[in-house]
């Protein structure tokens, strides 16, 4: 879905959805640029709403919020998981576009959930695809190939946005490697400026000092990959 | 040498500051976040009995001087909060537990299961304009007010605060009422009950259509509640309601509040906005040759005709 409304959003950073009469979420932006945009799964009655609308019906934006991804070096690795692939495909191009050498492991359960492959493709990115049931490309988790295509060089910095078992794991294999490492986190955002603690995690909060944190915090949060907070700020194991 | 320390009810603050309900303090982490920004005591998210996942949104309007608010008092509930505030506890400033229900007895045993939990104090949310049967739907009454006050009273043994609603025709019948059921202190004031609308969408913005104004755009009203409600009781008055700086502060202690709360500052400035409003008041003291906070206290009311 692209906007009409110009909104200045950098890759990373997170829009505040409000479909009127039914709920407000928060949307990563998977287009930056003049036609602002999201990608969204139909997961509750909020995202479902959004796809009954049709074009130039108007919804609410607040936004955009939060610290987004920053291009470190010239040899970058992206890895996206599921949806999470939709806050990497603008940086994928901007990355590209500089110049710089990028591989991206795509990974999702199936060869139809796989997102923005051609879209990545087309930027100049080398991809690598795995999905669970082994539809197509490697057959098994994108932490698994992540692992292999880490092996085979170096690289300045890893990117990455998917379920945050994956995040954890591919934490474990930058820092053995040595990899700087930006990853995008998923929490319950309601107020999105920082203020309701909602989207908490170990002191931190997603909607302000994230959604995108460097490996220093990620090594830090002893929640990342096993608790998160639910709507009534109860911790729930991942 | 100017001193900041501050004596309420027993619980010593190394500042007059505390981190108002609602603001980040879900967690005991966050809660320890503004301790560590020179928060000089927090005050917990308003807890009831059982998880409450709040209102849908949107929750949050920002607006040029204020927030809208409606949560809807989300929260995890009293047991599984307690160790939220036990972690909080280990930032070593006084932990006010704030909590809300549905009747004086709920109350009182909230305040017991808070109590228990560890807090040095706790506040009654007699005020939340934006949670139907809660707050200030059955805190707007001195009747109400006073039958809670004393409910919890002869319930727990820590100190006791109310915080009251502006959202009547007289706080000050509140705040007496308060000191009548046996509170320790007073709290003014929580969010004033309002609304805004999207013309484009033709409906109220905020899920619960309703919310609870705070931030900048309060702060005179808080300041003439606490002014009015000082000359009205002799219980301490903790002010609340857009402070965002050090002389901000000052109005209110000067109006008669021997502390002061937090929350909406946080937005614009995040919680070193603690520090900076301490660093602030001191400054404040150092010019105009105050050495202690009790030097400021009700100071706007001398001269009076």
């Amino acid at each position: 879905m692209r906007f009409k409304e110009p909104l200045i959003a950098t890759a990373g950073q997170f829009v505040m959805v409000w479909v009127p009469g039914v709920d407000e979420f928060p949307m990563s932006v998977s287009y930056t640029g003049d036609r602002c945009g999201i990608t969204y799964q139909i997961i509750g009655e909020g995202t479902k709403a959004l796809a009954y609308k049709k074009p130039g019906e108007k919804i609410g934006l607040r936004g955009p919020y939060g610290k987004g991804f920053s291009i470190r070096g010239k040899k970058l690795l992206f890895v996206g998981g599921g949806v999470g692939m939709a806050p990497l495909a603008p940086l994928v191009e901007m990355a590209a576009a500089k110049g710089a050498s990028v591989d991206l492991v795509l990974g999702a359960k199936t060869r139809g959930d796989l997102l923005f492959e051609s879209r990545s493709a087309v930027a100049g990115a080398r991809v690598h695809l795995s999905t669970d049931d082994g539809s197509i490309g490697f057959k098994g988790l994108a932490t698994e190939l992540a692992q292999i295509v880490v092996g085979k060089q170096s690289y300045d910095c890893m990117y990455a946005c998917g379920p945050e078992k994956m995040l954890a794991k591919l934490l474990t294999i930058a820092t053995e490697k040595g990899i700087p490492m930006q990853a995008s986190l998923e929490r319950i955002i309601k107020c999105g400026i920082g203020i309701c603690d909602s989207c908490a995690i170990d002191g931190k909060h997603v909607c302000r000092d994230g959604p995108v944190f460097s490996e220093g915090d990620l090594r830090r949060f002893t929640e990342l990959g096993k608790s998160k907070l639910d709507a009534a700020g109860r911790k729930i194991p991942i | 040498m100017t001193n900041l320390a501050v004596d309420i009810c027993g619980l010593r603050m190394k500042n007059p500051t505390m981190l108002a309900s609602g603001v980040l303090d879900e967690t005991g982490k966050s809660m320890l976040v503004v301790a560590k920004a020179g928060a000089g005591a927090i005050v917990t998210k308003s807890i009831g009995k059982e998880p409450r996942v709040g209102h849908s949104g949107p929750t949050i309007v920002e607006l040029p001087q204020a927030l809208l608010n409606a949560m809807g008092l989300p929260n995890p509930g009293i047991e599984a909060y307690a160790a939220e505030i036990a972690e909080a506890k280990t930032a070593e400033v006084p932990i006010i537990g704030s909590v809300f229900g549905g009747s004086e007895q709920e109350i009182a045993e909230l305040a017991k299961n808070m109590q228990e939990a560890g807090v040095e104090a706790v506040e009654l949310n007699l005020s939340c304009p934006h949670a139907k049967g809660y707050g200030a739907e059955i805190g707007s009454t001195p009747e109400m007010v006073e039958t809670i006050c004393r409910a919890v009273k002869e319930t727990v043994t820590i100190p006791v605060f109310a915080k009251l609603t502006p959202n009547t025709s007289s706080i000050v019948s509140l705040a007496k009422a308060a000191e009548k059921g046996g509170a320790d202190a007073v709290v003014a004031i929580n969010t004033l009950k309002g609304m805004v609308i999207s013309p484009e969408a033709k409906m109220p913005v905020l899920g619960n259509r309703y919310g609870g104004l705070s931030g900048p755009a309060i702060r005179p009203i808080g300041v003439r509640c606490v002014y009015e409600i000082y000359e009205a009781v002799s219980i301490p008055v903790i002010g609340v309601g857009g402070i965002s700086t050090g002389r901000e502060a000052v109005e209110y202690l000067m109006a008669g509040a021997k502390a002061v709360q937090i929350g909406t500052a946080i937005w614009k400035e995040g919680p070193e906005v603690f520090g900076k409003i301490c660093r602030e008041i001191q400054d404040f003291m150092d010019e105009f040759g105050y050495t202690k906070l009790s030097e400021m206290t009700g100071v706007a009311h001398h001269g009076r005709t």
